[in-house]
């Protein structure tokens, strides 16, 4: 590979997970939290209304799990290529 | 029991003396600090010398971040607005998502100073450099603003100056970290005052869940039982409660789906694209220490996050219980004290000594202000006299923090920004230094006047910097890294467009300056609030944007260049001016 295809298959794959990840982040955040909160609200865990949890709670917790899965792929992507040095 | 005891030998020393010592400790810590970390070149001055560990910067970052709305406000706005508080939850939360993934690690990788350096260079232009730097002026100073109020307040409720003192002894403390260390003082005194402002909102969170619910763990005890013995959830508590008083049940809110979809995209959007949150990841090391270091500060921050929707609930119901149908001579003293400082109102208007909290403003007798859920909450709780000193040093950090966070950037869009890139491109770097440390003496005098003589819009205006910064840099930065043929007309046409349609909206919508009052609900767009049109504005950003590329050349081959070497992490070079 050229150095000039090497940094555009790296791109492609960054993107790939990128798309992934922002897809869970609008997933919990405005998907549960917000358009389907009246019907997770019928569902209780505790005291928690599902929606209301996801608004409140969830989403932010997944949202921090996201950022680390993302440093987590991208060091291992950055060894793939040899662009960690 | 032992805590108890404890308890009780902590009220021989009173509020006032635990307040003293408390926030002179603090204090005492960040000057200290502050004289440690010195800043020798513009590199220390702007970014901390480049070399500020993930950790650090990740504790740097939150404690930027949380300002005097998160601390002091934010748990109080949640516990009156129910579900609907959610938007800043996830708003300011959310933000952090897209900054990690898409543009913290490409900004260090580029390594320059500030935001508008990014912008000039990217789209090549001055005007587009120009256009940056107002923009970021405007964002800062509107925030700024708020943060310096902020500082007022707290010194006036708990050490008995008035407001004005108050805001000075603020600007004092602030000028002497952020002029002498610049970007590396306010690092490390951001570092300590993340420890003050987490401890200081954490331990009367846990103590109030073990009150109400047993539960050390805020975050759990607020979907617990209540600890009465009723078997009751709080939260069904609390929804009982808030229906029988003819509010909107707790856990559903009032705003429309699209608005609190709105207002959550316009914040998450606003916090990626507020530059004093930006420069952070330009103080570390390399790319990689900036992907972690975004993680870092998520975290950090979401233990306050999650925490403050569990006061709001804990804070809610506890008033609600203390206050609702008692009559008015037997209401404990804390009420009777946030009385005559106004925060507290009530009105009996039927006259019989019993106090009706209901929605209906006619027969309503009582008006909280929002803030009093954090401040008062301790005393509503019966904790213990060094906790509620507590609460006044930990919102003191958080204003101070914020402050001096946004003042570097100020100071930065004008003596790196302005005078050497634009005005005067020879100046020396010691001059530049004395040039970043007088704007920096300037803004926090011009912050301080707006801190003392608050134009009425102040605080209206603080939650629309983020309208401003989703409507302005967002797009053009997101555009300048992912599509490498944006060029500086669509760049500069999407800036111009999407703050103007922000700021026009906002001075309808939110100020009411071009009608006799300010317009009602029913006349907004698509049914979309002031707070929620950055949204709306950042999309028209984007369109013009890729409606004036097609009209005009791509940018030329050098500037490709840029985009695709930043887009590789390895070779990040340290920070620098060239």
């Amino acid at each position: 590979m050229t150095e000039k295809e090497k940094a555009k298959s790296y791109w492609k794959e960054n993107i790939k997970y990128v798309l992934i990840l922002l897809l869970i982040w609008f997933l919990v955040s405005f998907g549960a939290g917000v358009i389907l909160k009246n019907a997770l609200n019928t569902i209780k865990i505790g005291g928690f209304k599902l929606g209301f949890w996801f608004a409140q709670q969830g989403s932010m917790y997944v949202f921090v799990v996201l950022i680390f899965v993302y440093v987590y792929l991208m060091n291992k992507l950055d060894k793939k290529y040899g662009y960690d040095a | 029991m032992v805590m108890m005891h404890s308890l009780i030998i902590s009220e021989t020393i009173d509020v006032q003396t635990w307040t003293y010592i408390l926030v002179g400790i603090t204090f005492a810590l960040y000057i200290g600090i502050a004289i440690w970390s010195r800043a020798g070149s513009t590199k220390d001055f702007y970014v901390a010398g480049g070399g500020v560990s993930p950790l650090a910067n990740g504790m740097a970052t939150a404690a930027d971040w949380m300002s005097a709305a998160s601390f002091i406000s934010m748990a109080g706005i949640i516990s009156f607005a129910g579900y609907d508080g959610a938007v800043y939850l996830m708003g300011w939360t959310g933000g952090y998502v897209l900054l990690a993934l898409l543009l913290a690690p490409y900004l260090r990788k580029f390594g320059k100073f500030t935001v508008p350096d990014f912008i000039g260079d990217r789209y090549y232009s001055k005007t587009a450099r120009v256009v940056a730097v107002f923009c970021a002026l405007l964002v800062s100073f509107t925030y700024v603003a708020g943060q310096m109020r902020g500082v007022g307040i707290v010194f006036s409720r708990f050490l008995e100056v008035d407001i004005n003192s108050g805001v000075i002894i603020g600007m004092l403390i602030v000028l002497f970290y952020a002029v002498l260390g610049g970007m590396k003082g306010i690092t490390y005194t951001q570092v300590a005052q993340y420890c003050v402002l987490i401890f200081a909102f954490m331990v009367p969170a846990i103590f109030i869940s073990i009150q109400m619910t047993g539960n050390p763990i805020p975050q759990l005890g607020f979907g617990s039982e209540l600890a009465d013995g009723s078997g009751t959830f709080l939260l069904d508590k609390l929804d009982g409660l808030s229906t029988e008083l003819g509010f909107s049940e707790y856990t559903e809110g009032s705003k429309s789906t699209l608005d609190v979809f709105a207002i959550t995209l316009a914040l998450m959007i606003g916090t990626a694209g507020l530059p004093h949150v930006i420069v952070r990841f330009f103080t570390v090391k390399n790319v990689k220490d900036a992907r972690k270091s975004a993680g870092i500060a998520l975290l950090l921050i979401v233990i306050l996050y999650t925490t403050a929707p569990a006061v709001a609930a804990f804070a809610r119901t506890n008033m609600i219980e203390t206050v609702s149908n008692k009559t008015y001579a037997d209401v404990p003293e804390w009420f009777k004290k946030w009385q005559t400082t106004g925060l507290i109102t009530y009105e009996d208007k039927n006259k019989d000594g019993i106090i009706q909290y209901v929605a209906d403003a006619n027969t309503n007798e009582l008006v909280v202000d929002r803030d009093i859920m954090v401040l008062a909450n301790p005393e509503i709780a019966e904790l213990p006299n060094w906790v509620i000193a507590l609460v006044a040093a930990g919102g003191l950090a958080a204003a101070l923090s914020t402050a001096a966070g946004l003042l570097l950037v100020i100071s930065a869009s004008i003596s790196h920004d302005l005078i050497k890139k634009i005005i005067k491109p020879t100046i020396s770097e010691k001059s530049e230094l004395v040039a970043a440390r007088l704007s920096a003496v300037g803004a926090v005098c011009i912050a301080g006047y707006f801190g003392i003589n608050p134009p009425g819009f102040v605080a209206a205006v603080v939650a629309l910097a983020f309208g401003l910064a989703a409507a302005s840099f967002f797009p053009a930065i997101i555009l300048g890294i992912f599509y490498k043929k944006m060029n500086k007309e669509g760049a500069i046409a999407g800036m111009i467009v999407g703050i103007t349609a922000m700021l026009l909206y906002m001075m309808k919508y939110k100020l009411g300056w071009f009608d006799d009052s300010v317009p009602d609900k029913s006349e907004w767009w698509f049914g979309i609030s002031p707070e929620g049109f950055g949204s709306i504005a950042m999309c028209l950003n984007f369109m013009v944007s890729i409606i004036v590329l097609k009209f005009t050349k791509a940018p030329p081959k050098e500037v490709q260049d840029i985009v695709e070497n930043i887009r590789i992490p390895s070779g990040a070079g340290e920070a620098s001016s060239h």
